[in-house]
């Protein structure tokens, strides 16, 4: 029953780390760039949902879309001033500068909101009891896992079918010949920023309600390791991005279990490693070798 | 950056690793100087807080140099560098722990300490550096991350203490069996305790100069030819007989080295060190003044590496210290905006007066 | 600017025949013999039954259509891709699992179709990158700067100005090798190539982008390289005046098949060849 109980949680954490992963793995397809930002709106979505929902009354629902309005924009924002002014610059100066907003974000919530740890009110509380004592799942659970498989479908069919979705792909396959097809890379860039921070938004919320401790450096583990499991599954690819995330979880939830409580990380950053030595563009990536 | 490569490469690159040690040498002598007339003259020159960042702003600056040479000189971005710092703190402290008997001079016993500090670093460098360096770009990147992370989470747990029956070490307390009268050295999340203090700022200045010594000599011989031809062109490098593992492995394990002995001293300087002093961010951190020092630049990373670790820590004593990291942020968004963005150099050119000629040079 | 006086002195006569090149004897014994050699990727062929042989000190031309599989055969030569069938012996010893790395050890040294210096670093150092394996003193050495270190960097000094002298290079020898022009980019390949000693040096269209006179003064240069070093040397080129100029043996490739293999002459009248270049005269063209 342990068993199952760690098989759900793993899941449920996973669907999590694969929400937040999708975002990484959208934008680093588009902008070739290691947004370490994005761990931090994860913090911002949550901060928003907590104070509408503290402050204002406001029910969980208006708190999520909110939360998720706020890191929309906050994503165009970011990645109108601080990236696309980068657009041309070497990978390793668009990542210090990541790392600039993320330190910006962090520091700005802990003047905003303080450094002290807040307590984070569940959206949904209570669980479904399967075996009555025995083996129950919560309903933020459930919830995590349905919005990480609604996310994929939608992402999957955006990506696929749709006017925008495909000029998103093809921004990623080749800038300078998506702009000489008509396709404004500029505004497919911002695009996909916007969806990666509601992505992200989403995450943080759903995160919260899970584990509800809420500070300015919440998001910067889970966008650590939500990044390592784009890597897992092999950086670019949406399917990639869930299953790599979903393995994360599972993998940390029972290392957690069965291994060690402080080594837990240790373990998934390992397995990570070996993955890597064995594929080395990740489970689901295309190793594309240079041509001579 | 390409500037300085253009022209009579040969004898700039000398002259250029000359004016280094010049730098170094003349900072210290600089401090020296102020720390000795302080007392006499009765005026405060060198504050206290000052002074006691004198020694972990040498580390900083031996391991911006280090990792400057994987960074900008092999050309692999690496995440993870304070894992080897991390490696060389802990492993110096022990040695140093076990050597005090052994060897009561402490500047000797310092220095073996800083070389244990080094050969951890090394070892850890080829652990990671054998399997991992085959692979690329970003890949290399999340991986040295990951290892960060792991030594972290490992040193978090382990245990190190000598007692009546020698020497013991385990991954969790409840493993961890020591007599009563013995002594823990390492205590998990607790770190390094009762540390005897040994480092001293000469101790950091001598590791400088080792470090620019091992960087800027290995850079200009053979096999530092052999790292910058990988960086520049993999493919071409095979082409002309160079071993990719073999000089890759050089590098990385090199600037691991130099960056564990620059954990040992860093250890050495504190009595009790915990390992989340060592974790992603101060990678990041050594990582930035890396950067903005110049990729490739020594002289870059040893000014970015003084300035910016000692000009946070200064501004903490004014009334502005809540907003100190976000300064630093934004200040660290607004050099990478302007150092790379061709609108906004110009714009930036057209308020500050540019150095001499900058477009000129052909 | 530099690059003015590579111009040949008075040698305006862009299209050399073959009656320029000085009769000599060529040391036709292999340096190189490929047999049944192949590659697939994925389901295509690439390169296919590849035989041939070439002499010790003979220059020897590969040609063929776009598209052909010449530089795949390249970079089967020099194990940038491992072939699927077939051996390469190169003076006698066979190359099978060997690295790039290993095979320019083992003699062959290749420029690249589009080129690849190290563009960041200055003309010598590339050079002397070339030069990497006849320097022997260690990394110790170089730290330290022990007495082995000054012997061998003044040699490999020396050296590497006495190679770019072979293209009146030496001047250039402070420039950093990415501002150079085209021209002397492709030079400065050669000599690199040049520097690590082979006994085989493969050239991946060397005069692409070059003028007729610089082409011109390239052809007595690769003769001379092969002359004064005493190696063969195989190319690849579009410029059949190069080809027809200075290659002893032609070889020509169409889709990843040996069409045709023969001198100068015999490769102009192959009714393959022509058929292979302009599409069949007869039936009315391609298609």
């Amino acid at each position: 029953m342990s068993f199952l109980n760690n098989a759900i949680t793993g899941v449920s954490l996973g669907s999590i780390y694969a929400i937040i992963a999708l975002g990484y793995t959208m934008v680093y397809g588009i902008a070739k760039m290691l947004n370490f930002a994005h761990g931090d709106v994860i913090m911002v979505g949550a901060y928003v949902c907590f104070f509408a929902m503290g402050n204002f009354n406001l029910p969980p629902a208006v708190g999520v879309v909110l939360a998720v309005v706020v890191c929309t924009v906050l994503g165009m924002v970011i990645e109108r001033l601080a990236y696309k002014p980068l657009r041309a610059a070497p990978s390793l100066a668009v990542l210090i500068t990541a790392i600039g907003v993320s330190y910006f974000l962090q520091n700005s919530a802990q003047l905003l909101w303080g450094a002290a740890t807040k307590v984070f009110t569940p959206i949904v509380s209570g669980s479904l009891a399967l075996v009555p004592g025995q083996l129950s799942i919560s309903y933020v659970a459930i919830l995590s896992v349905a919005c990480c498989v609604v996310v994929m479908v939608g992402l999957t069919l955006f990506t696929g079918q749709t006017k925008l979705g495909k000029a998103m792909r093809a921004c990623s396959e080749d800038k300078g010949a998506a702009q000489l097809m008509g396709i404004d890379v500029n505004a497919t860039i911002s695009m996909t920023f916007a969806i990666g921070s509601a992505l992200a938004a989403l995450a943080g919320v759903l995160m919260c309600s899970a584990y509800p401790v809420l500070s300015p450096t919440t998001g910067s583990l889970p966008g650590i390791k939500a990044f390592t499991a784009a890597v897992f599954g092999g950086i670019g690819s949406i399917p990639g991005a869930l299953l790599g995330g979903v393995l994360l979880g599972v993998i940390e939830t029972f290392a957690n279990a069965y291994i060690s409580t402080e080594l837990s990380d240790a373990v998934v950053f390992a397995v990570l490693i070996v993955v890597l030595l064995v594929r080395p563009a990740g489970l689901m990536g295309k190793y594309v070798p240079e041509k001579v | 950056m390409e500037k300085r490569l253009n022209g009579k490469r040969i004898s700039k690159a000398s002259l250029n690793g000359f004016v280094n040690y010049g730098i170094v040498i003349a900072a210290f002598a600089l401090i020296q100087i102020l720390l000795a007339v302080q007392k006499p003259l009765g005026v405060t020159l060198v504050s206290n807080i000052m002074q006691s960042l004198l020694v972990p702003a040498c580390c900083y600056i031996v391991m911006a140099v280090s990792l400057n040479l994987t960074v900008g000189i092999l050309g692999e971005l690496s995440l993870g560098h304070a894992g080897f710092m991390s490696l060389g703190a802990f492993s110096g402290v022990v040695a140093s722990f076990l050597l005090a008997e052994a060897i009561p001079f402490a500047p000797l016993r310092l220095a073996l300490s800083m070389a244990v500090g080094a050969v951890f670093g090394a070892a850890g460098g080829v652990i990671v550096g054998v399997p991992v360096l085959r692979l690329q770009g970003d890949y290399l990147a999340i991986v040295t991350l990951a290892f960060g992370q792991i030594i972290k989470n490992i040193i978090m747990v382990l245990y190190v203490g000598v007692d009546g029956e020698g020497f013991h070490m385990a991954l969790s307390s409840e493993r961890f069996h020591l007599a009563e009268e013995g002594t823990a050295i390492i205590k998990g999340p607790m770190g390094a305790v009762g540390v005897q203090k040994l480092a001293s700022f000469t101790a950091g200045f001598v590791l400088i100069l080792i470090t620019l010594l091992v960087v800027q000599n290995l850079v200009n011989s053979r096999s530092g030819r052999a790292i910058m031809a990988l960086r520049d062109n993999r493919i071409a490098a095979e082409s002309v007989g160079i071993n990719v593992t073999k000089y890759k492995l050089m590098a990385f394990v090199t600037s691991a080295a130099l960056a564990g002995a620059a954990g040992a001293l860093f250890g050495l300087n504190y009595s009790s060190t915990v390992a989340s002093k060592f974790d992603f961010n101060s990678s990041i951190l050594v990582l930035v003044f890396v950067v903005l020092g110049g990729l490739g630049s020594i002289r870059g990373s040893i000014i970015a590496a003084a300035v910016l670790y000692v000009l946070p820590e200064l501004l903490r004593q004014f009334n502005i210290s809540d907003y100190r990291m976000l300064i630093y942020a934004i200040i660290l968004i607004l050099v990478m905006l302007v150092t790379n963005n061709d609108q906004l150099k110009t714009l930036a050119g057209r308020i500050i007066p540019k150095r001499k000629g900058a477009a000129s040079h052909g | 600017m530099a690059d003015k006086k590579q111009f040949p002195k008075g040698k305006m006569v862009p299209v050399p025949s073959v009656s320029i090149i000085p009769e000599r004897d060529v040391d036709k014994t292999p340096i190189l013999e490929c047999s049944h050699l192949g590659i697939d990727f994925g389901g295509l062929t690439a390169v296919n039954e590849f035989n041939i042989t070439v002499g010790r000190t003979e220059i020897a031309g590969l040609i063929g259509p776009n598209g052909a599989g010449k530089t795949t055969v390249f970079n089967l030569l020099t194990k940038v891709y491992q072939p699927t069938r077939g051996t390469i012996l190169l003076d006698g010893l066979d190359t099978h699992g060997k690295t790039p790395a290993q095979i320019n050890r083992m003699g062959i040294a290749r420029t690249f179709q589009n080129i690849r210096l190290f563009s960041s670093l200055s003309v010598e150092d590339n050079v002397k990158i070339g030069l990497h394996n006849q320097e022997k003193y260690s990394m110790f050495s170089g730290i330290l700067r022990l007495p082995k270190y000054w012997r061998q960097e003044k040699a490999a000094h020396e050296r590497a100005l006495e190679l770019l002298s072979i293209f009146n290079m030496e001047d250039l020898a402070g420039h950093q090798a990415g501002s150079l022009p085209y021209g002397a980019q492709r030079r400065l390949e050669i000599v690199r190539a040049l520097a690590t000693n082979p006994s085989l040096l493969l050239l991946d269209e060397p005069a692409a982008g070059m003028n007729p006179s610089e082409t011109a003064e390239l052809m007595e240069n690769i003769v001379k390289i092969r002359d004064t070093f005493q190696i063969a040397v195989m190319l690849i080129e579009h410029d059949m005046n190069l080809v027809m100029g200075i290659c002893e043996g032609i070889c020509v490739l169409n889709f990843g098949q040996i069409i045709a293999k023969g001198t100068a002459e015999q490769i102009q009248s192959n009714p393959t060849v022509i058929e292979a270049y302009l599409g069949k005269q007869r039936e009315g063209g391609g298609a």
